[in-house]
C-alpha cells in the first residue's frame, strides 16, 4: 500500500509553511496553514495530481514557492509527516512551543 | 568604535532602495523566485525551516547601545520578540515577512547597520576578539583592521563572485579569542624584532565537511601591506578556485591541492604586482580609522576595589560569576565583563527584546554604552569599573542575565539545528539545553575549562570540529543521530577533534558527554583541563569507557 502524501510550500509574503488544502482544484487552489487541513493523496497518481495543482498555483498566483510531496500518515485522526525534518516543519520548533504551527493550534 | 561617513551612509541607503524595489517586483510577480534567491541572499534574507530569516551584520561583533537598542525595536516590532547571536558576531531574526525586510533594513541603516554580505559568496563579516581594545594582553587593537577591511570588502567589484563565501578573523592577542586558525584568513597581531607591529597571516583554515586548521603564509606583514597582501591572496583564490565543485571551492581546498609553498610563491608573485599600488596604506588614512577607536575616558583609578572583593568572599554566587565571566582589563580599575547568554534551559544565544534593551541599559550605566559579541554567542560589556561589578551583577541577575558559566561546559556554542535551519540534519539545541541541564554550577566548576561545540549538519555552524567535546548531528536512516569527536580547540593551539567511534541516538548523547567527563576527572592530573588531559593521553581511555573497548 502506498505512503500517503500531502503538498507543502512556503508562502511567498512570510515564508510561512503551507500545505495544499483539502478540495483544492487547479482553478481553485487553496493553501491551509495546519496540516490537518491538507488534501491527502492516498496513492502514487492522486500525489502527482496534487502536486500538479499546486505547482501550477505557485506559477500562475505569485503566493506560494517551493511545492513539494512529503510522506504523512493518519494517527489518532491527525496527519504527521513520517520523516522529523517535515514533523518539525509541520509544528515549529521543539524547544520553543509558544513558536510556529503548534503555537496556532497544531497537534503533536 | 567607527561611525559612517557620508559614503557609508549613501551606500547603505542606496541598498535599502535598491532591495526595496526588487521586494516589491517580487511580490508583484515581475521576478520570479529563481531570479530573486540571490537578490534577496545579498541582502541576508534566507528562507528557512518555518519562514524567512534576517542575519544582520554587526561588525567585528561591536556595537553601542543605540545600535541594540535598534535590534530589540526590530525584534519586538517586526519579528517574535528574540534575536539569535550566531557564532559570526552576528545577529539572526527568525521569522521576519518579506514585504517587511526593506522596512528593516531602513530601520538597521538608521543606526549604521545593514545585512550587506552576511550571504553569498563574497567576503563576509570580518570578526575578531570580543575583547579588543580592552584585552590586557593585546598588542594593538584589531578592529582598526577590521574596519579596514570591511571598507575595502565590501561591495568588492572583484571578489563579489568569489568561489565561496570568505571568511576573514583578525586578533591583537597572543590568546586567541577569535578562533583565526579555522578561518580562510586568520591574522594575528604581534610584534618582529625590532618592535614593529604587523600580521602573522595564516590562510586556508575553516571548518564544515573539510576542516582544516590554517597554515602561515607569512611570519610578520608590515602594517602598509596589510590590503595588497589580502588583495594578493584572494586574486590567487579567485584565479585557482574550484568553481566546478562546491564541495572543493573554499580556500582551504585550493591551498591543499596547491600546496602551501606554491599557494605562498602564488601570492607573493601577485603580492610584488600591487603592493605599491594604491592598495599601500598611507599612515594618514589608518590613523583616521584609528581615531575611531580611540579609547574610552577611563577614570585614573588605584585598581582598588573594596566592596567587589568584600562582596565576593560573602556571596558565593558573585564570588563565581566573577571567576568565570570577568577577564582583566588593560586600563587599572577596569574589568571586561561577560554576559552569559547561556542560562539553563534556553536556546544558546538567543535573547529577548527586553534583555537586548537591558543590556544596552547596562552598556549606557557600566561601560561607555559598548557592547560586544563573542563567537561563542555571549555578550561582552568591555570596560566595567571593578568596583561597579556588584552593582551590575545585581541588575543582571534581575534580568536573568547573570550565568556564571562562561569557558564551563554550559557556555555551548550550538547552531540552530534542525529547530529552524532548512540546510540541517539533526536538531542540535535540545542537546545543548540537555547538557546543561544535567549539570550543577558545582560540578561545572569541578570539571573546569570545557568547550562543548554542536552542529546540526557537517556545515559546523557551531564548530564541533573545534569541540574540546564535539558533537554533530546526522540523519541515519531517517532518525536524528549524533557523532561524538574530541580534542578539537580553536584557541592559538588549534586542532581538529577526532570522532570517537560510531555515534549514539538523541537519548544517549549526555550520557555519553557524561562517561567521557568522568574519565577527564579521573585522569586528569592536577590542575589539568580537559584538553590537556586529551592531549597527554589520547583517545584510548574515553574510547574504552564510552564504548567498552579501544
Amino acid at each position: 500500500m502506498a505512503t500517503a502524501q500531502i503538498v507543502i510550500a512556503s508562502r511567498l509574503a512570510d515564508g510561512r509553511v503551507v500545505f495544499l488544502q483539502k478540495g483544492s482544484t487547479t482553478a481553485e487552489p487553496q493553501w491551509a496553514g495546519l496540516i490537518d487541513d491538507a488534501a491527502v493523496a492516498a496513492d502514487d497518481p492522486r500525489a502527482a495530481e496534487l502536486l500538479a495543482i499546486g505547482e501550477a498555483d505557485v506559477a500562475a498566483r505569485n503566493l506560494v514557492m517551493d511545492a513539494y510531496l512529503i510522506d504523512v500518515q493518519e494517527t489518532g485522526g491527525k496527519l504527521r509527516p513520517t520523516k522529523y525534518r517535515e514533523a518539525i516543519r509541520a509544528l515549529g520548533p521543539t524547544i520553543r512551543e509558544d513558536l510556529g504551527k503548534q503555537a496556532e493550534g497544531a497537534e503533536a | 568604535m567607527y561611525r559612517y561617513d557620508e559614503h557609508d551612509h549613501a551606500l547603505v541607503q542606496d541598498r535599502v532602495t535598491q532591495f526595496r524595489r526588487q521586494v516589491e517586483r517580487r511580490i508583484a510577480g515581475e521576478i520570479t523566485e529563481e531570479q530573486f534567491r540571490p537578490l534577496r541572499l545579498m541582502n541576508g534574507l534566507y528562507l528557512q525551516l518555518h519562514a524567512y530569516m534576517l542575519r544582520v551584520a554587526i561588525p567585528y561583533g561591536t556595537l553601542d547601545s543605540r545600535q541594540m537598542r535598534k535590534l530589540a525595536y526590530i525584534a519586538r516590532r517586526y519579528d517574535k520578540g528574540y534575536g539569535h547571536f550566531t557564532t559570526r558576531q552576528n545577529l539572526q531574526y527568525n521569522w521576519p515577512k518579506l514585504e517587511e525586510t526593506p522596512d528593516i533594513l531602513a530601520e538597521l541603516a538608521e543606526v549604521e547597520m545593514h545585512a550587506i554580505q552576511t550571504s553569498g559568496n563574497c567576503i563576509r563579516n570580518v570578526t575578531s576578539d570580543q575583547y579588543a581594545g580592552a584585552a590586557q594582553d593585546e598588542v594593538e587593537d584589531p578592529r582598526i583592521w577590521c574596519e579596514i577591511a570591511r571598507q575595502w570588502s565590501t561591495l568588492h567589484p572583484e571578489f563579489s563572485f568569489l568561489p565561496r563565501k570568505f571568511k576573514i578573523a583578525i586578533t591583537g592577542c597572543e590568546q586567541d579569542r577569535a578562533a583565526v586558525k579555522v578561518h580562510d584568513i586568520g591574522m594575528i597581531m604581534k610584534r618582529d624584532a625590532a618592535g614593529e607591529v604587523g600580521f602573522e597571516v595564516i590562510v586556508g583554515g575553516g571548518l564544515g565537511r573539510t576542516p582544516f586548521v590554517g597554515k602561515t603564509i607569512r611570519d610578520f606583514l608590515p602594517k602598509e601591506h596589510f590590503l595588497s597582501y589580502m588583495e594578493a591572496i584572494l586574486r590567487v583564490y579567485n584565479q585557482l578556485g574550484r568553481r566546478d565543485n562546491k564541495y572543493k571551492a573554499r580556500i582551504k581546498v585550493t591551498l591543499h591541492e596547491t600546496g602551501a609553498e606554491e599557494f605562498t610563491r602564488l601570492v607573493n608573485e601577485e603580492w610584488a604586482e600591487i603592493k605599491e599600488s594604491t592598495l599601500k596604506l598611507p599612515k594618514e588614512e589608518v590613523d583616521r580609522i584609528a581615531a575611531h577607536f580611540a579609547p574610552p575616558a577611563f577614570r585614573a583609578l588605584s585598581g582598588d576595589a573594596p566592596s567587589t572583593d568584600a562582596r565576593a568572599a560573602s556571596d558565593s554566587a558573585f564570588a563565581s560569576w566573577l571567576r568565570h565571566n570577568i577577564a582583566d582589563h588593560k586600563a587599572t580599575g577596569y574589568s571586561i565583563a561577560n554576559i552569559s547568554l547561556k542560562p539553563v534551559g534556553e536556546p544558546p544565544g538567543d535573547a529577548t527584546a527586553e534583555q537586548m534593551d537591558l543590556m544596552a541599559d547596562f552598556a549606557d550605566e557600566f561601560s561607555f554604552s559598548e557592547l560586544r559579541v563573542t563567537h561563542s554567542q555571549n555578550i561582552v560589556l568591555p570596560h566595567v569599573e571593578r568596583e561597579q561589578l556588584p552593582a551590575l551583577f545585581d541588575k543582571l541577575a534581575a534580568a536573568g542575565l547573570a550565568s556564571a558559566n562562561v569557558g564551563l561546559l554550559s557556555d555551548i556554542i550550538c547552531c540552530p539545528g534542525l529547530d529552524y535551519c532548512a540546510l540541517a540534519n539533526a536538531r542540535s539545541i535540545p542537546i545543548a539545553t540537555q547538557l546543561a541541564e544535567r549539570y550543577t554550577q558545582e560540578r561545572q566548576e569541578e570539571v573546569g575549562d570545557l568547550q562543548i561545540k554542536i552542529s546540526g549538519c557537517i556545515n559546523a555552524c557551531g564548530h564541533h570540529h573545534v569541540g574540546h567535546i564535539g558533537i554533530l548531528g546526522v540523519d541515519r536512516k531517517g532518525e536524528e543521530h549524533y557523532q561524538i569527536q574530541i580534542g578539537g580547540s580553536a584557541s592559538e593551539n588549534a586542532a581538529l577533534g577526532k570522532i570517537l567511534g560510531r555515534g549514539f541516538s538523541a537519548d544517549q548523547v549526555v550520557d555519553v558527554v557524561d562517561k567521557i567527563i568522568d574519565t577527564y576527572l579521573e585522569l586528569r592530573e592536577d590542575g589539568e583541563e580537559f584538553i590537556d588531559t586529551y592531549r597527554r593521553l589520547g583517545q584510548v581511555p574515553f574510547k574504552e569507557r564510552v564504548y567498552g573497548t579501544a
